[in-house]
């Protein structure tokens, strides 16, 4: 995505303070028009306080949200042209799931005649016209999810917020409700903001993702840019498996005591005695352990200066085929040089 | 579920049929005893009669009692609802200093005794409020009656909003409703039964309350309940008694029926 793209949301210096506490600070993130943008990070990072801030459910300590380019620092949430999805869905139980997705329109006074044709294509996009008539607890979890989803995408927002969606669903479902959401945020075109603590989840989704740690910031950028060369220390250990390593042994690697983190698929095992590529970097240790996972095997290696390095190798030869190295074996871990991320 | 042995199934049985029997007999005697002819009821009946029925129906004061009943009753019932609602939304919804304490005073006049509630507001009227001119009479009944109905409409609100997901308003309000149209659409329509429960419940409590009610009538004014207690020291006036308790044995059923039906309707609901 070109950075000419329009800026849909844009937080400036934003802080939430509750009491003595910092939730959010000071803040800056823009979220391009048409993107896919997700909120990454553990519990507690802040990252549900800034979805809340741009809904209207918060209002920041300091600092301003821009919508469009519009201040809405401290607009009420009904007006706001950004429509939630919340993680427990929010459907109200004493209405039928047509009225529940009309109800954006009924509070708006939109004529009847438009607001069914409405409700009717928007239970279409969801492929739930059937349950039109139900109430949401006759509707099981992956339902229930669809149709928060159109009830907040019939009123063409020009911001979609999403919280959790998933995170009720078994994996299942899950899986298939991701490549869903993706398809229909490719049709409807709309802004999405989605909020995970599922680095997976992310990966799958986003066109960008932000990085959150204890109320900041720590890195943005697309999937494969906050994966493969992570800024931080804590980016690295977040998103997937990573071997960080510290400045003694990035002393005596590469000179220099920068630490630096590589991705255990990056990593190859080779003999002690083997030689490694001139492009590589590497090291001889012993195999502390082996992890059978399915479609691969890990390799616990660890040696001197701290040397605690995962290596991760793909089960893609024949299945008789028994590991080649076990435990307590002398081996040489190497990896190319480029696929080293220093932190700082 | 629980396997029992034949035996003790019996003696369960037995239990149940005796307490049902304590709790009922007498509210038949009363029953049959309306249609007894006798000036003083006695067993067993020798005469049958409708002539307390019609003497009950002519009784200008019991009309008056039965209407004082309902007045005050609804007016117990119509401030408990506003206060009891608004209280439990605001220690539901809210943090504030005294929350604990100000939960507590809500709930307290439920469990003090009725002579204490009486006493205490017969000396505020007539010590204090009436020496500097201000004579609450008939009103000051009502809002005797109404510190403790308010804790029927608090208590049933209260646990229903506990169970509310706070992200329903917020949604409703993320939908572009505004703050009432979110509370007449969303809010009300989930403690509407909550509602209706406390406020019947707070009725009742009102029309049966005889302590606090003799302290706090003026003089001269009769609630059903202060009525039926000033008939039965007359031992030859009791007859008509037996009339009215029948009547209200029979219209106790209809708040049964409806709270019975408001919980089901609910429970399909989830």
């Amino acid at each position: 995505m070109a950075d000419t793209t329009p800026i849909a949301v844009e937080l400036r210096g934003v802080s939430k303070r509750f009491g003595d506490t910092t939730a959010v600070a000071e803040l800056d993130l823009a979220v391009r028009s048409g993107e896919f943008f997700s909120m990454l990070g553990p519990s507690g990072s802040g990252k549900t306080t800034v979805l809340r801030m741009i809904a209207g459910f918060e209002e920041a300590s300091s600092g301003s949200i821009l919508l469009d380019g519009d201040d809405v620092t401290r607009s009420a949430p009904f007006d706001r042209a950004v429509n939630t999805v919340f993680q427990d869905y929010a459907l109200f139980p004493h209405m039928t799931i047509a009225q529940n997705v009309a109800y954006g329109l009924k509070v708006r006074k939109t004529p009847k005649a438009e607001t069914q044709q409405r409700v009717a294509e928007a239970l279409e996009q969801v492929r739930l016209a059937h349950v039109a008539d139900r109430l949401p607890h006759q509707l099981s979890g992956g339902q229930r999810q669809r149709i928060a989803l159109a009830r907040a995408l019939i009123l063409r927002p020009r911001v979609l917020l999403l919280d959790e969606p998933l995170g009720a669903l078994d994996k299942q479902l899950r899986e298939q409700m991701q490549i869903e959401l993706k398809q229909i945020q490719r049709e409807v075109g709309i802004t999405f903001i989605f909020v995970t603590h599922d680095q997976e989840e992310a990966l799958t989704l986003s066109d960008r993702i932000a990085v959150f740690n204890q109320g900041r910031v720590e890195q943005v950028g697309t999937p494969r840019e906050v994966y493969e060369f992570p800024q931080t220390a804590f980016v690295a250990g977040f998103l997937g498996v990573s071997n960080l390593i510290g400045p003694e042994l990035a002393q005596q690697l590469t000179g220099s005591s920068q630490p630096f983190t590589v991705r255990p698929e990056r990593v190859r095992v080779l003999a002690a005695d083997a030689t490694p590529a001139s492009h590589e970097t590497s090291v001889i240790g012993t195999i502390a352990e082996t992890v059978y996972t399915g479609p691969a095997t890990r390799y616990i290696v660890e040696g001197e200066h701290g040397l605690r390095v995962i290596a991760e190798r793909h089960n893609d030869h024949a299945p008789t085929d028994t590991a080649p190295w076990s435990r307590g074996d002398r081996v040489r871990v190497a990896w190319a040089t480029e696929h080293a991320a220093l932190v700082p | 579920m629980l396997r029992l042995t034949r035996g003790a199934r019996v003696a369960l049985g037995a239990v149940v049929g005796v307490v049902l029997v304590f709790m009922y007999v007498p509210l038949m005697l009363v029953i049959v005893n309306s249609f007894n002819a006798a000036r003083i009821p006695s067993w067993p009946i020798e005469e049958f009669s409708l002539r307390w029925w019609e003497a009950a129906f002519a009784n200008e004061a019991l009309w008056t009692a039965v209407g004082n009943s309902v007045i005050v009753g609804l007016g117990a019932m119509v401030i408990a609802l506003l206060l009891g609602t608004l209280s439990a939304f605001a220690l539901q919804r809210f943090d504030f200093f005294g929350k604990q304490t100000v939960n507590l005073l809500i709930v307290l006049p439920i469990a003090l005794p009725g002579v204490v509630t009486g006493v205490a507001f017969s000396n505020t009227y007539n010590n204090v409020l009436e020496p500097i001119g201000i004579q609450l009479g008939y009103f000051g009944m009502i809002v005797a009656h109404a510190t403790f109905c308010i804790v029927m409409v608090f208590n049933n609100v209260f646990a229903r909003l506990r169970r509310m997901s706070p992200s329903m308003q917020e949604a409703s309000m993320d939908l572009g409703a505004s703050l009432w149209q979110t509370f007449r659409l969303v809010t009300f329509p989930q403690f509407r039964t909550a509602f209706v429960a406390g406020a019947l419940l707070a009725f009742a409590l009102s029309f049966d309350e005889l302590v606090v009610t003799i302290f706090t009538a003026p003089a001269g004014v009769d609630t059903l309940p202060l009525w039926i207690f000033n008939q039965m020291s007359r031992p030859n006036e009791a007859t008509q008694v037996n009339v009215i308790a029948t009547v209200l044995i029979l219209l106790s059923f209809i708040p049964v029926y409806v709270s019975q039906r408001l919980t089901r309707a609910e429970e399909d609901e989830r």
